[in-house]
């Protein structure tokens, strides 16, 4: 069966430098070309990628119904007018941290995945990966599979490979004009903005977004590919400190695998001992970064798992077990190797872990789903609850109407003719809902007093009715007067309250009021 | 450190830089050539930036660039694009009456931020920072003018000044010194102070008061009222309340009436533009004790 598998003629990019004795001062890119292939995680990675970008491009045109005075745009980002719309939840600048918070969960639960199933992010859903497994897909579309990339990338320019490099590039190019399309919608009514982009009224920096991100997205996803994982972002380094040997990452199985041979019946007609791996490249062919999974767990590995689905394939065609490349933890790999490893030899001899009948026997041990929970999982799960458990008490009871004073610095009271003596203050009113709305300004303590509300034509009182605009804070100049009698020396405490008559919402300032010490 | 010779690492395969600290040898390991390319376009880059825009520092100056850009011409543009963009609201500044402005709401606003800042450069100087004044310079937050403290009063006092002597409209009052110039004796003196305090109904000496009571009249009650309510047209404060321009204990009140004190407010005609006195009335006038 042997003749049916094509053995790939590559060597993994990070390899060269151990083969050649000179170097360089700068290194060429190694070209990669990964190869299609098909399987388990392929299909895992195509609805990821479905679900990403489906999200990426379709949210900014999802509607929810606000009133009349609010968008009605399902999620905006509307940093003009300093508000962020998430479906039923409007959040103004000061309530930003609910923002922060999803952050910090989103840190903490990457540290979660991440020493749970190792780069996981960076295998499905990073948009570098998502992108550039999009860019492939067009390359393939137009230049065929690696080898026919290869052909057409070592061969001469003809008319048919100008061809289809232009339309590879413009279609690249188009990609990435609508992944930076797609992001100024969400900062503005899409709608209305498509419209607008269209006929060349849009702002300027609406067009200036769509260039810049279409330059990154071209250059990132489409020339870059690989050379952002391995030198431009730092979760690669990080991840060291992220997993332990309990973590599941993409692990070739050199117990199984080792002593790799090409030739199986020659060498057992030899008698030598032979492991599953035929040594066909197969791994490094499909490879978006180019390397070897052979050579152990490495930086450059965004554990993808393509080459898991590669060799998959090539032991289903050989009769054998899948799983030689698998997810696996460094425990059970360590253990599987100890038990596969002569002890007199020191050498990996794949028969050890395989019973009289030729199946793996009890020598190998398998990844057991029970050690997910170990206490630093549960420990991020536990942080990643809590924030969000925080989270969410603080968005139910959050206020929807506030009131914040600041009191005049310099006077801090003026003297009145009649002996009284005035405080001035400002006075902000917070409408936090998009309806508008008549709020209730009252005093509370400071006996005898009145206050007077400039821009409010009423009498001085203690009580005054306030329309505010939906969704918008009203800035008052509020005068409180004492009159004598009343005043006492040095500062006294009193408060200001709003409140909502119809939805009894109500908010309390503690303010306080300055007269002379004597 | 150790030397310099060509060490190959055995498990990258990686040559050395031959640095070794500790036992940690440091690979090295190529750079990818479009990173050289990426350093390469910055030192273009900055070369394109040098001929552009000023860089080089000479004795006077700096090279100018060819694009002629200097953040001093920016700023005067964008100060040029805000005062268009007010051009309208200046304008009506200029045209509308004071109680016209005060009565647009969006455009009182914009005359006390106006007046706001005009009063930080020309005012605080005498009247400080939060228009509080102090002994010889009024209040502006409080609820006693001695000229008047409608809009249009406050307007006139800005314009021309009290006893501004580079202004015939500006107006005076001229409080005798009836101590230095001998026109009253220390002890009615004394006595009318006492009086002038009972009228604002501060403690005070019965007696002494009872007979400054005749002095007051027949000296002070022609400019000053008789309750000692004031009267603005002459610029004769009121006596009769708790805001004392010189300070109202005894003492003051006799070294007043014995040689008055009187201080100067400039006109601000010619000095500042139309717009920029009325923004001043609608801000102080909308400092609280606006009548």
């Amino acid at each position: 069966m042997q003749q049916e598998i094509e053995h790939a003629g590559v060597a993994a990019v990070n390899s060269g430098a151990r083969a050649s004795g000179e170097l360089p001062l700068y290194a060429a890119r190694k070209k990669v070309f990964p190869k299609r292939t098909e399987g388990n995680f392929r299909r895992f990675k195509w609805i990821v990628m479905a679900i990403t970008l489906g999200i990426y491009y379709l949210t900014p045109w999802l509607r929810w119904d606000r009133g009349e005075h609010a968008p009605d745009q399902a999620i905006l980002i509307d940093i003009a007018n300093r508000r962020f719309y998430v479906f039923f939840i409007e959040i103004w600048p000061q309530e930003f941290f609910f923002v922060a918070g999803l952050l910090v969960m989103a840190g903490v639960g990457l540290f979660l995945i991440t020493s749970v199933v190792g780069r996981a992010w960076c295998g499905y859903t990073c948009p570098q990966t998502v992108w550039t497994d999009l860019f492939l897909v067009v390359e393939r579309f137009i230049e065929g599979d690696r080898n026919a990339r290869i052909r057409l990338d070592k061969g001469p320019w003809t008319f048919d490979k100008l061809r289809k490099r232009v339309s590879k590039h413009i279609l690249f190019i188009l990609i990435s004009v609508a992944t930076g399309g797609a992001w100024i919608f969400y900062f503005a009514d899409a709608p209305t903005l498509a419209y607008e982009f269209a006929t060349l009224q849009a702002p300027f920096v609406a067009y200036g977004t769509v260039a810049v991100l279409t330059g990154t997205t071209y250059f990132l996803g489409a020339i870059l590919r690989e050379q952002v994982c391995i030198y431009m972002c730092p979760w690669p380094r990080i991840q060291a400190a992220m997993l332990d040997e309990s973590s599941l990452v993409v692990t070739y199985n050199d117990w199984r695998g080792e002593p790799r041979t090409r030739g199986t019946k020659k060498a057992a007609a030899d008698g030598r001992i032979a492991g599953d791996c035929v040594d066909c490249n197969a791994c490094v062919a499909v490879c978006p970064t180019g390397i070897d999974i052979r050579d152990g767990q490495q930086m450059e590995c965004i554990t993808c798992a393509l080459c898991i689905d590669a060799c998959d394939n090539i032991m289903d065609k050989l009769g054998r077990e899948r799983g030689l490349i698998s997810y696996a933890t460094l425990s059970d790999y360590s253990h599987n190797m100890r038990e596969a490893t002569d002890p007199d030899t020191g050498a990996i001899d794949p028969g050890r872990m395989r019973g009289a009948d030729g199946k793996f026997d009890d020598h190998v041990r398998h990844f057991d789903w029970k050690i997910m929970a170990r206490p630093r999982t549960l420990i991020y799960t536990f942080m990643w609850s809590m924030i969000g458990v925080g989270l969410l008490v603080a968005l139910l009871a959050r206020d929807r109407l506030e009131v914040n004073v600041q009191h005049d610095r310099n006077p801090v009271f003026v003297q009145l003719s009649d002996g009284g003596i005035r405080n001035g203050y400002t006075v902000k009113v917070l409408n936090m809902i998009p309806e508008p709305r008549v709020i209730f300004l009252s005093l509370e303590g400071l006996p005898g007093a009145t206050m007077v509300v400039d821009g409010i034509d009423q009498p001085a009182g203690r009580s005054f009715a306030i329309p505010v605009e939906p969704d918008k804070l009203r800035a008052l100049r509020v005068f409180v007067s004492q009159p004598p009698g009343y005043v006492e020396p040095g500062s006294a405490d009193f408060s200001f309250v709003v409140e909502d008559k119809q939805s009894f919402e109500l908010d309390v300032y503690d303010a306080n009021f300055n007269a002379p010490e004597n | 450190m150790a030397g310099h010779e060509n060490e190959i690492d055995q498990i990258s395969g990686t040559e050395t830089t031959g640095h070794e600290w500790d036992g940690i040898k440091e690979l090295n390991t190529p750079l990818p050539r479009w990173w050289l390319w990426t350093f390469y376009a910055t030192i273009i880059f900055s070369l394109v930036y040098v001929v552009l825009y000023p860089a080089i520092p000479l004795i006077n100056g700096a090279t100018q660039g060819v694009l002629g850009w200097s953040s001093r011409a920016l700023l005067r543009e964008e100060i040029a694009e805000a005062e268009a963009a007010n051009a309208d609201k200046l304008e009506a500044m200029r045209t509308l009456e004071l109680s016209e402005i005060a009565a647009d709401a969006e455009l009182r606003q914009f005359a006390i931020n106006a007046g706001n800042a005009a009063f930080k450069v020309n005012c605080v100087q005498c009247h400080g920072a939060g228009a509080a004044g102090s002994p010889g310079y009024p209040n502006l937050n409080d609820d006693e003018w001695i000229w008047g403290g409608d809009l249009e009063a406050i307007h006139l006092t800005i314009v021309h000044g009290i006893r501004y002597v580079n202004d015939d409209d500006s107006r005076i009052s001229d409080m005798p010194a009836f101590g230095a110039d001998e026109l009253l004796a220390p002890d009615e003196i004394s006595d009318t102070a006492w009086y002038v305090l009972s009228l604002s109904g501060q403690d005070a000496d019965a007696a002494a008061a009872g007979r400054g009571e005749t002095l007051y009249v027949d000296n002070c009650a022609a400019c000053h009222g008789e309750a000692g309510e004031g009267v603005r047209d002459l610029g004769a404060p009121a006596l009769n309340d708790a805001i004392w321009l010189y300070g109202g204990d005894h003492t003051q009140i006799v070294s007043q009436i014995n040689a008055p004190s009187h201080g100067v407010m400039p006109g601000w005609q010619g000095r500042l533009a139309d717009e920029t006195v009325k923004a001043l009335a609608v801000y102080v006038h909308a400092l609280g004790g606006g009548e």
